[in-house]
């Protein structure tokens, strides 16, 4: 007898059905919609919802659905066309306090979203948009900082009156120092080893001392750089209003960025490299807001708005720049227990800073967000404007907003802190905002791909239609040659798609075209597993074993031979995953996954379903193979 | 339905001397191929741009040449793809200086030909490139390393040695192909080939589980006819997977356009030599490297059995 226990078809059955709800995102798709969100992290309000209502409503823009999506609101719409003007009619109404970005929505039901189904993210070789490989500058990065190193380095020296004849920083990065005598150098290498950690310290004739960078200093400085580089970049894009951008690390000093839809790449270069800084102005204290804000600015100061759109004067002159911020990190006051950001300057920003807050104590400073950005001209539909050359107009702004405007307290260095911020989350956006400001190193292009939305959508369809007629053929014949074991082999090979998709689907894994050609790959491996079986069964059938028998040991003989056959096709697509990068990961990821679930498939679930049909029969004659 | 009713063994082995001369003279063209013409190793290895315009109608890719060669770009190659009206054009790393290149490519042919439409393009740094190729031979070295390592512990080094020959003639053999006929090989290709790596070896693997079982389970005869059974009895399952993996991949070839073209090619060629790699090389290399019962049923464990 060929049964499972109860158990045992209850969980295959269940694990399928749990596939199936789970692969069945994917064929709903995506909507076009556009996301509000306010410009500081507030949440949006309901009434700026009915507002987004009636002004689509007014404007004859259909939307399918219109409702709250975590702080922010999402319209989704049926088409693109529909989605970009509406995408401009809101952000020209709402006005600068919300952002609005395009997306993509899953359009599948609600249902199904609340069991957390969603559908693959689609790569964009299947999409179509813009990818980009950037290369930080490591060198340049750490450049910088052994400037700074070497400048804070002599000035310390000179505070603790150690004579140097020699600090010179050289090309390779390392710093040259000559004192006058053996005392001077003992000195040195005190204070050094007790202020300049990073720096590693050598001997040298003629009462010298060469100090270079120690590894772990140059690891955590390049770590530094790449986290500082991803954080202006991930900005940037947000500001672009892409759907589902992709932003990340690519091993040690490059990073991935992936743009659905976008094609146009001179602009997403010009987006990448724009530069976004911060500006540090003392407050005008001495003149009112409320009459340079009615009769124009008293002379050497301007008005600047807050995030609330709250007025404020400041001093034209600039004290220092986001240039000159080295760090910025978060942490909490001891005395207080309030968050704080703690900012560490430059050799410059320090000096800058030392000086002007000795005199200041009780003013105030603010901290001024700076930005340039520019984007296409759009006339009232929407449509781009293009000048007599016939190129599209471009319209820059720039975009200046007081963050903060601290007291300052007493007189600050090289390292302060911002206080009286509000809550953590607002601390963290600062630091955030601070360490974003500016890029830490140079970034290159380094590689490049644009795939146009139609190749995208016949990169879709090509892989669906290899994939369906491959599947098709294979369980045709399956149902030939094997007969009613063949046929439930394809049903069981169904259920392996449909587990893979599902897998993939949960992961939220990239589909790519070299990832669909995983699948199929895996289709027309995953067969093998159940060949394996078949045949067996056939053999031990013409041994003249009963037909129960041999299907039992049909299946337990095959295990071993499959369990091996598969562990090295798992072997390769491990090292392809380990190796490969971008597109061949994803392949990688498919045939890995795809050889678990199709062992699944080809052994429990064809087991179950040749025990649904054979299994009872007590006298069975006669085996459909 | 059955196609292989095959009552005796079938004496593979006899011929085992000119299956693996046979290979050999292949695999012999194969490395000739690859040494004198080398990979044809598209953007993704050799940096560099390409550039896929859509035309309105059927272009000449002549005609696209002759205009970018007239302007600056004189080593652009264009060549159609796919179909008649889409072109492809490959700009080599030292004329990609300007970011903007495709841009401005694209500016020139629409100039040239209202209606042309970007369809996708791929820039490539050397630096990338380069790396990516050392890479792909590192993946395909720690391939083969991780399987021999899996098939000393899970069988015997003979084994081990028999499946990575094998495997390594499939895959010069699948390179071999791509360098003769000068098919563009891409990141794509690299990964199938990879998973032709994994698949013949799978499918040596099945032939090998059977001759240890058939050590185990035949109590005479010489190890030539117990790789000969064990042939014989896995010969319907080998070719019967072999066809079902190659409807999938062969439906990828004709449908799967160009981009997956040469995956599937990579592939399609790598399972009929998978094939029989797995049959007429692997084993005639265990059976010469001299494994008999004793390597696989311990004389201890055979004393101890029960009567």
């Amino acid at each position: 007898m060929n049964q499972y226990p109860w158990w045992k078809n209850v969980f295959v059955g269940l694990i399928v059905l749990l596939g199936l709800i789970y692969a069945l995102p994917n064929l709903y798709g995506d909507n076009p919609a556009v996301e509000i969100r306010a410009a500081h992290g507030a949440a949006v309000t309901h009434a700026t919802l009915v507002q987004v209502q009636q002004m689509l409503a007014r404007a004859q823009l259909p939307y399918k659905h219109i409702g709250r999506v975590g702080k922010g609101v999402q319209v989704r719409f049926a088409r693109a066309g529909v989605q970009l003007r509406a995408r401009d009619l809101i952000s020209q109404k709402l006005g600068s306090g919300f952002r609005t970005a395009l997306a993509l929505a899953p359009a599948d039901p609600a249902w199904l979203r609340a069991l957390g189904a969603r559908p693959m993210y689609l790569g964009l070789d299947l999409r179509g948009g813009v990818h980009f490989l950037l290369k930080v500058d490591m060198h340049t990065a750490l450049h910088k900082a052994l400037v700074e190193d070497a400048r804070a380095l002599r000035k310390a020296l000179r505070r603790h009156h150690i004579r140097y004849r020699e600090a010179r920083l050289d090309k390779t990065g390392m710093i040259h120092l000559r004192f006058r005598d053996q005392a001077q150098v003992r000195a040195a290498r005190r204070l050094m080893a007790q202020r300049f950690t990073d720096l590693a310290l050598m001997s040298a004739p003629r009462h010298g001392l060469h100090a270079v960078l120690t590894r772990a200093a140059i690891l955590s400085k390049r770590r530094y750089a790449l986290e500082q580089n991803l954080t202006a970049l991930r900005r940037r894009v947000n500001e672009l209003g892409v759907a589902a951008p992709v932003i990340q690390q690519e091993g040690h000093s490059r990073i991935v960025v992936e743009l659905p839809g976008v094609e146009d790449i001179a602009r997403a270069k010009e987006i990448l490299g724009r530069t976004a800084t911060l500006e540090i102005h003392m407050v005008d204290g001495k003149d009112s807001v409320a009459r340079a804000v009615a009769s124009g600015p008293p002379p050497g100061t301007r008005v600047y708005h807050d995030r609330h759109g709250q007025p404020i004067l400041l001093d034209r002159r600039v004290l220092y720049s986001g240039d000159d911020i080295t760090n910025a990190s978060t942490g909490v006051d001891p005395q207080s227990g309030q968050p704080v950001v703690n900012i560490t300057l430059n050799g410059r920003g320090a000096a800058v800073n030392a000086r002007v807050t000795r005199r200041s104590v009780g003013q105030r400073m603010a901290v001024v967000y700076v930005e340039v950005q520019s984007h296409l001209k759009r006339n009232d539909q929407g449509v781009p404007v293009r000048g007599p050359d016939g190129r599209r107009v471009r319209v820059t702004r720039k975009i200046e907003q007081v963050i903060t405007a601290p007291v300052i307290r007493e007189a600050l260095g090289g390292n302060f802190q911002i206080t009286g911020i509000g809550s953590v989350r607002q601390a963290r956006n600062l630091a955030l905002l601070l360490r974003a400001g500016a890029l830490a190193a140079p970034v290159s292009i380094i590689a490049e791909r644009t795939v146009g939305p139609s190749l995208g959508a016949a990169n879709i369809t090509r892989g669906f239609y290899a994939t369906l007629f491959g599947f098709l053929a294979i369980a045709a014949f399956m149902a030939i040659y094997y007969r009613m074991f063949g046929f439930l082999a394809a049903v069981a090979l169904a259920s392996n798609v449909v587990l893979l998709v599902a897998v993939l689907s949960i992961l939220q894994a990239t589909l790519t075209l070299p990832g669909i050609a995983g699948i199929a790959l895996t289709v027309g491996m995953a067969i093998d597993a159940n060949v394996l079986i078949f045949e067996r069964i056939r053999e031990e059938l013409r041994n003249k074993n009963t037909p129960q028998a041999a299907i039992a040991t049909g299946f337990e003989r095959a295990m071993g031979t499959i369990v091996d056959s598969n562990m090295t096709t798992l072997i390769a697509g491990l090292a392809l995953f380990w190796l490969g990068s971008g597109s061949v990961r994803g392949f990688a990821i498919t045939l890995c996954l795809g050889i678990l679930t199709s062992l699944f498939s080809a052994i429990l679930v064809t087991r179950a379903l040749v025990n649904a049909v054979y299994g009872r029969r007590r006298r069975l004659a006669h085996l459909g193979i | 339905m059955e196609f292989f009713r095959i009552s005796r063994d079938l004496p593979f082995m006899r011929y085992a001397r000119t299956s693996v001369f046979l290979s050999l003279v292949l695999f012999v063209i194969a490395v000739a191929a690859l040494v004198s013409r080398g990979l044809n190793l598209n953007v993704d290895f050799t940096g560099g741009t390409v550039i896929e315009v859509q035309f309105p109608k059927a272009t000449s890719p002549s005609v696209v040449r002759r205009l970018l060669v007239t302007h600056h770009y004189a080593h652009a190659r264009v060549e159609n793809y796919g179909t008649a009206s889409k072109v492809l054009i490959r700009l080599p790393t030292e004329a990609t200086k300007s970011k903007a290149l495709a841009v401005s490519v694209l500016r020139l042919i629409t100039a040239h030909t209202p209606g042309a439409s970007l369809r996708s393009v791929e820039y490539v740094g050397p630096e990338v490139g380069s790396e990516l190729a050392d890479q792909g031979a590192l993946a395909l070295l720690f391939v083969a390393l991780g399987i021999t390592i899996y098939l000393t512990l899970r069988f015997e080094w003979r084994f081990a040695v028999g499946a990575i020959i094998a495997t390594i003639h499939d895959v010069v053999i699948v390179l071999g192909v791509f360098a003769l006929f000068h098919i563009s090989f891409s990141l794509t290709v690299l990964a199938a080939v990879l998973a032709v790596l994994g698949y013949s070896v799978n499918d040596t693997v099945v032939v090998f589980d059977r001759i240890r079982e058939n050590f185990r389970r035949m109590r005479t005869g010489t190890t030539a006819e117990i790789i000969d059974s064990a042939i014989t009895r896995t010969l319907s399952r080998t070719i019967m997977t072999h066809l079902l993996t190659q409807m999938m991949v062969l439906s990828m070839l004709f449908l799967g356009g160009p981009v997956l073209f040469g995956f599937a090619l990579a592939m399609t060629v790598g399972i009929v030599v998978g094939t029989y790699g797995s049959v007429l090389v692997a084993s005639p290399i265990v059976m010469w490297l001299g494994l008999t019962r004793e390597d696989l049923v311990p004389r201890k464990s055979a004393a101890s059995e029960r009567p």
